[in-house]
Order: structure tokens, then C-alpha cells, then sequence
């Protein structure tokens, strides 16, 4: 059966890692390269790379990133951030990235999602919405989280995925940054409404959280974290041994 | 030297640094007489079979890599690339292959339990059959590699060299004598991945 996926997210700014701090044997921790290595030793199973830069020149500087970083590092990696047209796929596919995940982009032009996929194939794109509640709704943002798009999370959600997203990643807005686990009841009506897979996003404070979301939500495929892996609070291959020890399938 | 084809399907750049990781001397290319000149061949692919199959046939390519292969010199088909290498192809409409493997590529939804999502993404354990293939020498059975796909091989018999478990029995990987061919992308299955194709880099033609 196919294991259940964790998944370090790397924010790149001019070509640097933000946020991190010093794990043993690693020289440079906001060197995204040697970061990705660290982890695909330790058994993270994908990376996503975030590109959080806005000028050209670091846009440049994060494709060179990609390519060096996909010539040593040999397990799926998603590029988010910044992905607006088809020239931005074209752009980080050929510097390596298997996967492009898509977030205002897709809001700004519906379209967007349709000729990605009819393009590169449902497998290369991805969806990522960031959502929080708003009067007991659901609700899109846009633009990082600042902007209430009106629209209805699991509609949205859905429509990406009937054109063509092969994968969601669902951020909670409301969860993100907490700690206090992943938002199980987002999760839950977003894995329920789509048949595609799901990855959890936001709220991973420790270990447990993980055990957690994988038992409540047999449907969710992966759990996505940042802070705790890169501050060292989860070590990837700690985690991934007390997963396997609760029953859950991992790669080990 | 490895020659990985390039047919314009797909993206060959992590193909490439994976068999550069592994200290082999590679090139990616369109020319036949560089596939003639290459000691070893792989067929890359993605997307669907039936428009590979017409790019592979329009680039005159499907020719050489047959002849090369039938010769004896080591192929390996890595993904779509090795749903080529059987007899035909069922994903809109029937399409054939190059014929090297017997066997036909049918939509896993056939062989899978309902409700199961498709594709069947992510990493999934490798059940060897038979004899241990000589591309699996340096790994486990039961270790874990990288599939993204929605259809596979049927009807293999003992050209399936290992299965895949994913709500019924996938066929994950083919070979008949210096043919192979990976479901999966030993490119993207860290170094289990790198493994496989050392051992592959490693066969004498």
C-alpha cells in the first residue's frame, strides 16, 4: 500500500532558507541545497521549495537554487510561490521540480490550472489554498493570507480539481502557526470532497500531531511542516519510526 | 555511456543528474547514432501512451532503440517509457508499442479495489518474482520506490520481475533478458532509485 507522506516546506528568499537553525554535520542551514540533502537522508519523502522572493533577480537566484538542488537530491520536489502563467511552469520544470503547486495564481486566472494540466498532466499540479473560517464559513484567501477572496473553500477546491489539480495541499489559516495540531475538521470535509490526494498543512507541533491526523483521517495522504523540522523540535527519521510504531505505513 | 532518449517527452534533467550521482557518463539525445554508439539505452517517458508512442515513431527512434535492444544491448524503459516497450497500449484507444516485452498496458482502476485514488501516487513497496533481477542486486525486496501513474503492464507473465501491492497487485517492474523496464522512477526513489541504476549502468552488453 501506498505510505503516507511527510513533507518539509523550504521558504527561499534571494536564494537563502528563512528560518532555521543549526542541526549537527550541517554547515549552512539557510543553504536550501545542503538543507534538501539533510532531509532526504533523514526520510523526508518529498520537499516543497516556496519561493517567497518578489524581485526578478531573486527569481533567478531560486531557479539556480532548484537546478543545483535537484542534481543532488533524488526524491519528488514541489515548487510553490510566485506561479502565475505557463511560462512559470515551463520555468522551475526545467530546473527540475516534478511538481508546481499554484495559490493566487489560480485565483487571478481560473484558467491557469485547465492548460497546466492539459500541458504537463494532472500529476504536476498542485493546489494550494490557504483557508480560514470566516463566520462559520470556509473561506479562500489570497495573497499569502491577507486577502479574503469571498469565495467557498470546498467549491473552490473541487473546481480546481475537476480542471485538472492533481493534488491539494490545504492550508489552515486558523491552525497555521499554533502548534496545537493540524485542523482535523478542514481536513475532513476537504479529503471527503475530492478524490485526489490531500496534504495537511498547518498546525504540526509535535510528533503526536502527526499520529493524530493520519488515525482520524484515513483519506489525508501527507503531512506538510516547516518550522518544526527546521527548528529541529521533529527530526524526520524520529518521527517517521514512532509513526510506524503507532501502525501507521511510512517509508522507512 | 548511457544515452537517455530524448523524444519530447518529458523532462530529462533529474534523469540526467541521477545518473551523473552515480558516477555515469551520460547524454541525452535525439541522434540514432549516438543510441548506436551508447553501451546502454533508457526510454524515458510521461504522459499518455498513444501520443508517445506517435513521437517515438515520428522521431524514427523507435527503430534504433528496437534494433539496439535486439542486439543485446542493455535497455531500460522508465515509466511510460517502459509501458512502451510492450506489445500495446489501452489509454484512449489501443495503441501499439515496440513489441520488446509481451504484454498489454490496461488501466490500473482494473485491478485495483473501488475507492482507492488514481493515480496511485507516491512510494510503495516492491514485491520481487521469480529469480531476483540482476537491476535489483544492490536493493531488498520489500524497499520502497516513487510511482505516479494511472495505467500498467497486464498479462507480463514471467516478464514481470516485481509487483506492487495498491488494493490488488500492480505490475511495477518488466525484464526480458537485456530489456527492463521500471513502472516507477528510480530518478525520483532516493537511493534505492540510484541503486537500481547503477545496477542497471553495471550490465555487460
Amino acid at each position: 500500500m501506498v505510505t503516507k507522506r511527510i513533507i518539509p516546506c523550504l521558504d527561499v528568499k534571494d536564494g537563502r532558507v528563512v528560518k532555521g537553525v543549526n542541526f549537527a554535520g550541517l554547515r549552512d542551514v539557510s543553504n536550501p541545497v545542503e538543507l534538501a540533502k539533510f532531509y532526504s537522508d533523514g526520510g523526508a519523502d518529498e520537499l516543497v521549495f516556496y519561493d517567497i522572493t518578489a524581485s526578478s533577480e531573486g527569481r533567478a537566484l531560486f531557479t539556480d537554487i532548484l537546478k543545483k538542488t535537484a542534481a543532488e537530491v533524488f526524491i519528488p520536489l514541489t515548487v510553490g510561490g510566485g506561479i502565475n502563467t505557463l511560462s512559470d511552469f515551463d520555468r522551475v520544470l526545467k530546473c527540475g521540480a516534478d511538481k508546481v503547486s499554484v495559490n493566487s495564481g489560480a485565483i487571478r486566472n481560473p484558467g491557469l490550472i485547465a492548460e497546466a494540466a492539459k500541458r504537463y498532466g494532472d500529476q504536476c499540479v498542485v493546489i494550494s489554498a490557504d483557508v480560514k473560517r470566516v463566520d462559520g464559513v470556509f473561506r479562500v484567501f489570497a495573497k499569502g493570507g491577507r486577502e479574503n477572496t469571498g469565495m467557498e473553500a470546498i467549491e473552490w477546491i473541487k473546481r480546481c480539481v475537476g480542471n485538472g489539480a492533481g493534488e491539494v495541499v490545504l492550508n489552515s489559516i486558523d491552525t497555521d502557526g499554533v502548534k496545537k495540531g493540524f485542523d482535523l475538521e478542514m481536513l475532513d470535509m476537504v479529503s471527503r470532497a475530492v478524490s485526489v490526494p490531500v496534504i495537511a498543512s498547518g498546525g504540526a507541533g509535535n510528533m503526536e500531531h502527526f499520529t493524530e491526523l493520519f488515525k482520524a483521517l484515513p483519506l489525508v495522504d501527507a503531512g506538510l511542516a516547516a518550522s518544526i523540522f527546521h527548528f529541529g523540535e521533529v527530526d524526520i527519521g524520529t518521527l517517521k519510526a514512532k509513526l510506524k510504531n503507532d501502525g501507521i505505513n511510512v517509508r522507512i | 555511456m548511457v544515452a537517455i532518449v530524448d523524444y519530447g517527452v518529458g523532462n530529462l534533467f533529474s534523469l540526467n543528474c541521477s545518473l551523473n550521482a552515480i558516477g555515469a557518463e551520460s547524454v541525452v539525445t535525439s541522434d540514432a547514432a549516438v543510441l548506436r554508439r551508447a553501451d546502454k539505452i533508457i526510454l524515458p517517458g510521461v504522459g499518455a501512451f498513444g501520443d508517445a508512442a506517435k513521437k517515438l515513431r515520428a522521431s524514427g527512434l523507435d527503430a534504433v532503440v528496437k534494433e539496439e535492444a535486439e542486439k543485446g544491448k542493455p535497455l531500460l524503459g522508465i515509466c511510460l517509457g517502459m509501458q512502451l516497450l510492450l506489445e500495446r497500449g489501452f489509454e484512449y484507444g489501443e495503441h501499439s508499442g515496440l513489441g520488446l516485452i509481451k504484454g498489454s498496458i490496461v488501466p490500473i482502476a482494473d485491478s485495483i479495489s473501488e475507492g482507492l485514488k488514481i493515480p496511485h501516487i507516491g512510494w510503495n513497496s516492491l514485491k520481487f518474482t521469480g529469480e531476483k533481477s540482476p537491476i535489483f542486486k544492490y536493493i531488498n525486496d520489500g524497499d520502497f520506490v516513487y510511482f505516479v501513474h494511472s495505467f500498467h503492464g497486464q498479462d507480463c507473465e514471467e516478464g514481470t520481475i516485481a509487483t506492487t501491492e495498491y488494493g490488488g497487485t500492480l505490475t511495477a517492474a518488466v525484464a526480458r533478458g537485456n530489456i527492463y523496464g521500471c513502472q516507477f522512477h528510480p530518478e525520483k526513489s532516493g537511493k534505492v532509485g540510484l541503486k537500481i541504476l547503477k545496477a542497471f549502468c553495471e550490465l555487460e552488453a
